[in-house]
């Protein structure tokens, strides 16, 4: 055996597999399973995603451009959609605070009815929307027991949003922040950091992936967010009429192109606010 | 005395962790706390920090009583053993966090951070991430972390305690070294008794929440105050119903002197250049003695042989009844 050779069977086998089948050395290879699971991932990407996701947007370019200009041109569809975007980011923002606060509380700290608390978080995700909407106007709307009435106010949208938005930051905070390190933040303290520098330098970094996670969750579920304010928000036309909305009423009235361009541009101004969030989320961690 | 401890006790629940420990630390030196797992002592460190609050007695560092003072302002390094590094920094900003915290001035930080990686041979790793170094690496950068501010005390929590043995052989010399370049008052947490001895400047045994002897590590070696002492320290053998290490015995084959034990050899064992042999006593004890391989051949022992015993001049000698502290630990 040459040494030439020698060398060549000493490289790993996965170097040389891919060479057998025909292929060049070059760029990444896939294993066989890793391979498989990525066609199966793709695949039910494919079906369960992308293939929708095409289908609205094929819907939505067959009437061209003017039924976009038209879709942001009329005054009811623009207000809908930059109610449903504003108060949605506002919800976030609410989110990422109280959400990163109440998983503190859970993970950090010990009191009596926390294990019922952690139950309790995750009940607006198995409660239809609908019978929250219903629970939320009987509470909140005319004839409130508690003498609030928020009904056909912008502030029930708000409220509706923040119903069913509340797990998603506590639910991706938790975990991670109770396998942080806390001897990290006893060497911080030590070294003389306070309690705020601590949780801005030290956890916060640690942490912002799974905030921005959460916040990415809690505004793309507030944005498509329907049962939950039909009711109590009484869908006013440019007063509390949200996309979703707006939508179903395009659907209703024989406009599939015009509820199929609200839904893009729905999608498109989701996708950058994903975007912003992950690039600030990135931010925070660089600078710790 | 850089480090007073005066009474100071601590109780997780029903178990007492200290129990009224007084200890002086002397500055400028490098102090062992040695002793079993789950013996205090690593709270005791932590006690020290602030990071653990006595429930009694006083801690004063450098004359200022710092029982009540929270860790911020105690102005000491701590380096913990599972390095307790920021993640998402890099080597560099993690030697300067405690500067960057005191707001000073940037070129200032740029030289000290220089100078300390330059201390802990980390300077071409500055702009790395503590996941892409090594235990040894890691342990390094905490330490230059701990140092950056300048501590009246550095305190290490068993701080080669996850890394193998060989790193943890080269930093031990590395870290003896550099307290003798650097001279801060030094407290380091360590079960090891190799360690401590070869390390230390002084060591203080704690057991079961007490000291159990405070010394330099000849003192303690060679003058163990009690078994308990006796034998974390080194290995230890019966002798005439005394306990004695096993190399400060003396095996011989001519005829016996007042005082020698007699006895049988009943197993030669060799590992690596020691000699251990086995021998039965008349009064039904089984004494290890240890020798070298050389003496082997010139003693002529062998299986079976009758031989005489007798502690060297010198030696320390415990009786085994002699354990009061134990006692009223348990």
């Amino acid at each position: 055996m040459t040494p030439t050779t020698t060398v060549q069977a000493g490289r790993s086998a996965r170097v040389r597999r891919p060479a057998r089948l025909g292929r060049s050395a070059s760029g990444r290879q896939l294993t066989r399973a890793s391979g498989l699971g990525l066609g199966i991932a793709m695949l039910w990407f494919s079906l369960l995603v992308l293939i929708p996701l095409a289908a609205v947007a094929a819907t939505a370019a067959e009437g061209g451009w003017s039924t976009f200009s038209r879709a942001l041109t009329n005054e009811a569809t623009a207000a809908a959609i930059r109610l449903t975007v504003l108060t949605a980011l506002g919800v976030t923002a609410v989110n990422v605070v109280m959400g990163t606060l109440i998983a503190w509380v859970l993970v950090r700290d010990r009191f009596p009815g926390q294990r019922a608390i952690e139950i309790i978080i995750d009940v607006p995700f198995a409660l239809p929307t609908i019978v929250a909407g219903l629970v939320l106007l009987s509470l909140y709307g005319p004839g409130s027991p508690l003498g609030v009435n928020i009904a056909n106010t912008r502030i029930a949208v708000f409220l509706a949003f923040l119903f069913v938005t509340t797990p998603f930051v506590v639910r991706s905070v938790q975990p991670v922040l109770a396998e942080l390190d806390r001897e990290a933040e006893e060497a911080a303290a030590s070294l003389g950091a306070s309690r705020f520098t601590i949780f801005r330098r030290i956890i916060l970094p640690s942490i912002a992936p799974a905030i921005a996670a959460g916040a990415t969750l809690s505004f793309a579920r507030a944005v498509g967010e329907y049962g939950s304010l039909v009711l109590l928000s009484g869908n006013l036309p440019l007063r509390t009429e949200v996309a979703s909305v707006r939508i179903l009423s395009s659907i209703e009235n024989d406009n599939p192109d015009n509820a199929a361009a609200v839904a893009v541009i729905l999608l498109a101004i989701s996708l950058v606010v994903i975007v912003l969030v992950d690039v600030l989320q990135r931010r925070v961690v660089r600078r710790g | 005395m850089s480090i007073e401890i005066i009474d100071v006790g601590k109780r997780f629940g029903d178990f007492v962790a200290l129990d009224n420990v007084s200890v002086s630390i002397p500055t400028g030196q490098l102090t062992a706390l040695l002793g079993p797992s789950g013996g205090g002592k690593s709270t005791l460190l932590r006690i020290i920090a602030g990071l653990e609050t006595a429930d009694t007695g006083r801690i004063e560092i450098e004359g200022v009583d710092a029982t009540r003072l929270p860790p911020q302002k105690r102005n000491v390094g701590f380096v913990f053993q599972h390095y307790a590094a920021f993640k998402h920094l890099t080597v560099r900003r993690n030697i300067a966090f405690g500067l960057e915290i005191r707001r000073r001035p940037k070129a200032e930080i740029r030289e000290r951070v220089d100078e300390l990686l330059a201390l802990v041979h980390l300077t071409p790793f500055a702009d790395r991430l503590p996941a892409q170094l090594s235990g040894g690496q890691r342990q390094r950068m905490a330490l230059a972390r701990a140092l950056a501010v300048a501590p009246t005390v550095l305190l290490l929590d068993e701080p080669f305690g996850a890394l193998d043995a060989k790193v943890r052989k080269e930093l031990r010399d590395w870290l003896r070294r550099l307290h003798d370049e650097v001279h801060v008052t030094t407290v380091f947490v360590t079960h090891d008794q190799e360690e401590a001895l070869e390390v230390a400047d002084e060591i203080v045994v704690i057991n079961e929440g007490r000291v159990e002897q405070i010394g330099s590590p000849d003192d303690l070696y060679d003058r163990p105050a009690n078994e308990f002492v006796m034998r974390f320290l080194g290995p230890v053998t019966q002798l005439g119903g005394q306990l004695v290490r096993p190399h400060d015995i003396r095996i011989h084959t001519d005829s016996p002197q007042p005082g020698d034990v007699l006895g049988r050899v009943t197993r030669i064992t060799r590992v690596g250049f020691e000699i251990r042999v086995e021998v039965a006593t008349g009064t039904g004890e089984v004494t290890t003695v240890t020798l070298t391989r050389d003496a082997l051949p010139t003693l002529g022992l062998e299986v079976g042989r009758e031989v005489a015993l007798r502690p060297v001049a010198g030696a320390g000698l415990t009786s085994p009844a002699d354990r009061p502290a134990l006692r009223a630990a348990g």
